[in-house]
Order: C-alpha cells, then sequence, then structure tokens
C-alpha cells in the first residue's frame, strides 16, 4: 500500500519566541490520508508547532513544504490558497464572539462558495449535527459549554471540507463518549472526503484509535525524539520518556 | 489530651557530631508564625561539621503547605552548605508530596533571566522601541489605506451589521453624554466670557465668542475627546478580546483580513457619524450660550440669534466639520490599533484600552494644534 505522497513536509524547522528557542531540528513528513499525532507535554510547544505549520507564525529557521512549496517562501496568493485548504480547530476554540453558531460555520461557505444562501443553511445544519450541535445554530459561542464550543469549532474547521485539518486538543473538555465519537467523526472524515489530519491531543485511547503516525516534543532535549506509527513507538520504542508518555507513565 | 491551638515551633538540638535534629511541634497552619530558617542557617553556620539534618515530628499536630515551604527553604539551604537532609522524621503525606514537588525539576533556562540593565542600555533600547512602535503605527495605518482603497472599488468584505452597530454605537448612543459636555462647556465659555466683557459693556459678544470657538474647534475636540474615551476603548477592547480569544487568527487562516473585516466597519461607522455629533455638539454649544446670555446678561433670545447668524461663517462650520472628521479617523485608528497590538492576556486588554485613550486624545491635540497653524497660514 505504499502509494504514500507526502501532504506536508516539516524540514529543519526552529521555532522560538524571541530569544527563547522552543524547539529545534523538528524533521517529520506528513503523508496525504495520515491521522499524524502531535505529542509532549504540555507547554512543550505543541500549538507553537501547528502556529508554525499553519502560518500564523513564521519560524526561526526552517521550512514547511505543502506538497512541493515552501509556505514561508513562496508568494501570499499562494499562501492564501493554501490556508484556504485547510480547516483548523483551535485550541481555545476561537469562535467568533460576536456571531452565532450559524454564521461562524457559514461565514467561511459565504467567503468562498456560491452556495445561495439557503444551501448556506443547509450546509451548516449538516456540519452542526455531524458534531453533535443540532438546533444550537442561533446560540452565541457565549451562551454554550466549553466542550460545546470545542465541537462547534469543529463544524467551523470542516465548514469547506478543506484537504487538510489541523485540530488542537479537540477531545480536550469531551466527555468519553463525545469523544469516541469525535474520533469515530475524525475517521469518517479522513475515509471519505480524503483529507489529512494533523492532531494535537493526550488522549492515549484516540492515539491509539486512529493515529497512524505521530511525532513525540521532548521538553528537556527541546527537540523530537521519536517519530512513527504510535502503537509501534508504545511497543518498541528505545526512548524510555516516549514509552512512559504512551503508557500513561507506568513502567513495562 | 488537650488539643488547643498552639503555635508552631521548632526546636534544634545536635543529636551527635554529624547530625542536627530538628523537632517540630504545634500546629502548622498556613498564616501562621512559622520559625525562621534562619535559625537553622545560624546554628548551621556557627557550628562547623555538620553533616546531615534530620526532622523529628513526633510532636507535630497538624500541618499544611506551610511546612512544606518550611522544609523546602531549609533543603534549599543545605544544597547551598552541601548538607544532607533527611526528611524520613516527617509525616508520610509531606514526604510524598515534597517527592511530586520535586518530581519535575525546575526549568532554568524556559525565560531569559532577569538581568539588571545599564542606564545606557535601557535608553537604547527605548530607543529601538520607539521607532519599533513607530513603524508599527505606520505599517496599521498603510494597511488602513489600502484595506480603505479595497473598500473604494467594492473589494473588501464586512458584514453590514458590523457597521450598523458601530453606526448605532457612534451615533444615538453617544447623543446623551454629548449633549451634556457640550452644552457645559458653551455654559463654561459663556461664563468665563461674560466676567471680562462685562468691563468693556460688550456682553453681546459673548454670543459671538461662544459661537465661534464652539463651531470652529471646541464643538470637535470635546466630541472628540468623548469618543475616544467611549468608542476608541470599545474598539481596542472587542479587537483586544478578539486576539487574547485567537479570534483573529481564526479569521486570518481562513483568508479573511482582519483589516476588511474587523477594522474597516469600524473606522467607517466613526469617521461617518463625527461630523454629525460635531454639529449636534456645535448646537447644544451654542445652546448653553444662549442660557447664559438670557438668563445672566439679560440678553434677548432673538439678539442672541441674531448676533451668532453674523458670527459664524460657513468656512467655521466647514472647518468645524473638516475637525470632526480627522478625530473620526484618528480616534477609529488608535483604538484598532491597540486593539490589534494586544497581548494574550486579560490585563492586555486593559491596557491595550488605557492606551487607545491615550493615543487617542494626544493625537486629537495634536491635530487640532496643526490644523489651527494650517488655517492661520492659509488665512481661513
Ligand atoms: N506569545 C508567546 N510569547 C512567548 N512565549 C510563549 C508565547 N506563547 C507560548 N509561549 C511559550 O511557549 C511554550 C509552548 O507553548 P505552547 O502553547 O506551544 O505549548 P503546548 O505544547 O501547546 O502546551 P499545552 O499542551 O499545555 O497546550 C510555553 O512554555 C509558553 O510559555
Ligand atoms: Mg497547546
Amino acid at each position: 500500500m505504499d502509494h504514500r505522497e507526502p501532504h506536508i513536509t516539516v524540514q529543519d524547522l526552529t521555532m522560538a519566541y524571541g530569544d527563547f528557542v522552543l524547539m529545534r531540528d523538528l524533521d517529520f513528513i506528513v503523508n496525504r490520508g495520515d491521522i499524524f499525532i502531535i505529542m509532549g507535554g504540555s507547554g512543550c510547544g505543541k500549538s507553537t508547532l501547528l502556529r508554525a505549520m499553519v502560518g500564523l507564525k513564521s519560524p526561526a529557521q526552517g521550512r514547511v513544504l505543502y506538497q512541493e512549496t515552501s509556505f514561508w517562501d513562496t508568494s501570499p496568493r499562494e499562501r492564501s490558497r493554501i490556508m484556504r485548504n485547510t480547516g483548523i480547530l483551535y485550541q481555545s476554540g476561537a469562535l467568533w464572539s460576536s456571531m452565532t453558531l450559524a454564521e461562524n460555520v457559514s461565514l467561511p461557505l459565504e467567503e468562498y462558495t456560491d452556495l445561495n444562501p439557503e444551501q448556506i443553511r443547509e450546509v451548516v445544519s449538516l456540519k452542526l449535527a455531524l458534531v453533535g450541535l443540532a438546533g444550537f445554530e442561533d446560540f452565541y459561542p457565549s451562551e454554550i459549554s466549553g466542550g460545546m464550543r470545542k465541537r462547534a469549532a469543529l463544524a467551523r474547521a470542516m465548514a469547506l471540507d478543506p484537504e487538510i485539518l489541523f485540530f488542537d486538543e479537540p477531545s480536550a473538555g469531551l466527555d468519553p463518549i463525545s469523544a469516541h465519537r469525535l474520533d469515530e467523526l475524525i475517521l469518517e472524515i479522513r475515509d471519505s472526503l480524503g483529507a489529512t489530519v494533523v492532531m494535537v491531543t493526550h488522549e492515549l485511547a484516540s492515539i491509539f484509535a486512529i493515529g497512524n503516525n505521530s511525532v513525540f516534543l521532548d521538553a528537556d532535549t527541546r527537540t523530537m525524539t521519536a517519530v512513527g506509527d504510535p502503537k509501534k513507538l508504545r511497543d518498541e520504542s528505545s526512548d524510555p520518556k516516549v514509552r512512559a508518555f504512551l503508557r500513561r507513565g507506568e513502567e513495562g | 489530651m488537650s488539643t488547643k491551638p498552639t503555635q508552631p515551633q521548632i526546636k534544634i538540638t545536635r543529636s551527635s557530631t554529624d547530625d542536627l535534629l530538628v523537632l517540630l511541634s504545634g500546629n502548622w497552619r498556613l498564616g501562621a508564625e512559622t520559625p525562621l530558617v534562619d535559625d537553622i542557617r545560624g546554628r548551621v553556620e556557627s557550628e562547623p561539621g555538620i553533616k546531615r539534618i534530620t526532622f523529628d515530628s513526633d510532636k507535630l499536630n497538624h500541618w499544611d503547605s506551610s511546612l512544606l515551604t518550611f522544609v523546602i527553604k531549609v533543603r534549599d539551604l543545605c544544597k547551598l552548605k552541601k548538607i544532607r537532609v533527611n526528611i524520613s522524621g516527617l509525616p508520610k503525606g509531606a514526604q510524598k508530596l515534597l517527592a511530586l514537588a520535586t518530581a519535575v525539576p525546575e526549568k532554568k533556562d524556559t525565560r531569559s533571566e532577569e538581568v539588571r540593565e545599564s542606564f545606557l542600555f535601557r535608553v537604547g533600547q527605548d530607543t529601538i522601541d520607539f521607532f519599533r512602535t513607530a513603524g508599527e503605527m505606520l505599517t496599521f495605518i498603510g494597511e488602513a489605506s489600502a484595506s480603505l482603497g479595497r473598500f473604494l472599488i467594492g473589494k473588501a468584505h464586512f458584514r453590514r451589521s458590523d457597521l450598523t452597530l458601530t453606526l448605532q454605537e457612534c451615533g444615538a448612543q453617544a447623543l446623551p453624554i454629548v449633549s451634556l459636555i457640550s452644552l457645559l462647556v458653551g455654559l463654561i465659555l459663556a461664563f468665563i466670557g461674560a466676567v471680562q466683557l462685562k468691563m468693556f459693556g460688550a456682553e453681546i459678544y459673548v454670543a459671538n465668542l461662544v459661537a465661534v470657538s464652539m463651531v470652529r474647534v471646541m464643538g470637535a475636540v470635546m466630541t472628540g475627546i468623548i469618543m475616544a474615551g467611549r468608542t476608541g476603548a470599545a474598539f481596542a477592547a472587542q479587537l483586544g478580546t478578539m486576539e487574547t480569544n485567537e479570534e483573529i487568527d481564526a479569521l486570518k487562516t481562513l483568508g479573511i483580513s482582519p483589516m476588511d473585516f474587523l477594522v474597516l466597519p469600524r473606522m467607517l461607522g466613526l469617521t461617518l457619524m463625527m461630523p454629525f455629533l460635531c454639529l449636534y455638539a456645535n448646537l447644544m454649544g451654542i445652546l448653553g450660550g444662549l442660557i447664559v446670555g438670557m438668563g445672566m446678561l439679560n440678553i434677548g433670545f432673538m439678539q442672541y440669534y441674531n448676533q451668532t447668524k453674523g458670527a459664524v461663517t460657513l468656512t467655521d462650520f466647514g472647518i468645524g466639520l473638516f475637525h470632526g472628521i480627522v478625530f473620526g479617523v484618528l480616534v477609529a485608528l488608535a483604538g484598532c490599533l491597540r486593539g490589534m497590538q494586544c497581548g494574550r492576556s486579560a490585563s492586555a486588554v486593559g491596557d491595550a484600552a488605557t492606551s487607545a485613550v491615550v493615543t487617542g486624545i494626544v493625537s486629537i491635540i495634536l491635530a487640532t494644534a496643526i490644523i489651527t497653524v494650517m488655517c492661520n497660514v492659509l488665512g481661513i
């Protein structure tokens, strides 16, 4: 089945806030159709890595390639084309607080499709129903719970059926059943729409259930210490830290 | 057994040549006066040869975090003096918590160290910062102009409702406070003028004084300052909160320009409403003057009206409105700029709002000075 083509390539990436180097020498490839997990301890720079990959924070060094195009070296027009093909779920949700859920989900559709208002309304209802929020169209983000906000933000990220989805801790704040449904949804999106998913998560259950590739960021050495299938890493990794992470700190 | 609350206490004894024994007793509660680590330091320094410190907690009644911080301080001290610490005499729970507290070593290099900087270094740094912020401001103004250009050729996209909301906030909802302030400013001008003009028996010129100063600058300046405090701060807080919540990032990654989507409707709204507010403020100011004129100086209504009509020219109105438009742009720019520059915390939002008001008012005063000089040079 090795017809895998690289979708996102991270080359020699160093991220820093001012003089403070967060991670250096990151090198990995996300293949088309992967569910790629970014793992690592709290505060080690996973969200920052996502920000560098989606073009919100320029890296101190190194490149991010989308297929063949180097994101930070290409023209702004090409850059916005790439960005338009990605959907992002932020760690904080980042729903636009002055708009209802329906308006949040429909803004990307209004911006980039020729659908008429009626069709947009149907798509919006579908997306909200997919994340279990049918009937909440007219609620404002401040009127729903934290977990619901996460799910609504997920609906917004999926609005345009993008090629690449970036999720920052999608299941944080969700109950086990919703979290499980979310895993199924992500798998389904990948299988039916052929999307590539890059996801930051700590949820071991979902890492093993859906992840097929991963990178482990180590806060102490400030670089990545493992890359590959998380199940393999758990059983075969030579790095005790990686094994401990994937076994909740239990030795074995 | 009596369990009456007793002060936390330590008793330090030299149990053997190598050991120092610390006897803990009493109720160790946060807020109570805990013994000083200095006592132990004193013993360690005055008695050489101590290799180990042991704790004994048999007499300890109750303990909480105060005990833990005490032990940690002792441990830090011992690390310096190269003495071992034996905590096996502490309560079991305390031992476990201490072990957890040291499980993840403190990160030393997470932040660049706070170093004391020399005066020259700081001056240099501030100068660089000044030019950087000036650059940012210019970039922002440039981007806003580009966005306005896109709007004029019909390419900028924003939500109608954002514009109407701004229009409403800068229009109808600002009327009460604008009325109050301009009326009072008119009154004050008339009062001060009246006292002086009375000496020459020229009370009627109060009408000229009030009308000309209100219409030419004061109406616009007062409105500008009110709007800086009211709307400029609100803009900064709104955009700042959006920045904090990553909402602006979400717009950017969707390929929507925050300039077009957020800044433009606010700038248009405020700039559109400012001339109207200024006109209204002019009227209210003149009304204030009229009240003083009729009530204190016994000038008749028609007399005051005619005097005012004769005093103010269309040019004065034009200059006043020009002021208003300029102030609208400045206040909106200041508010949006500070909002977009906002950091990622609640206090940053507060700072952004404050800074928006300050920037707004300073730029209003500067602009007034420049326009006044220009009018003088042009002779209008
Ligand atoms: N704007 C910023 N300026 C300076 N430092 C920052 C900034 N944002 C984050 N950091 C620092 O970068 C580090 C990594 O932050 P990041 O949000 O990427 O962590 P994370 O791996 O996503 O953690 P978590 O799992 O808790 O979300 C943190 O130590 C933080 O202090
Ligand atoms: Mg994070």
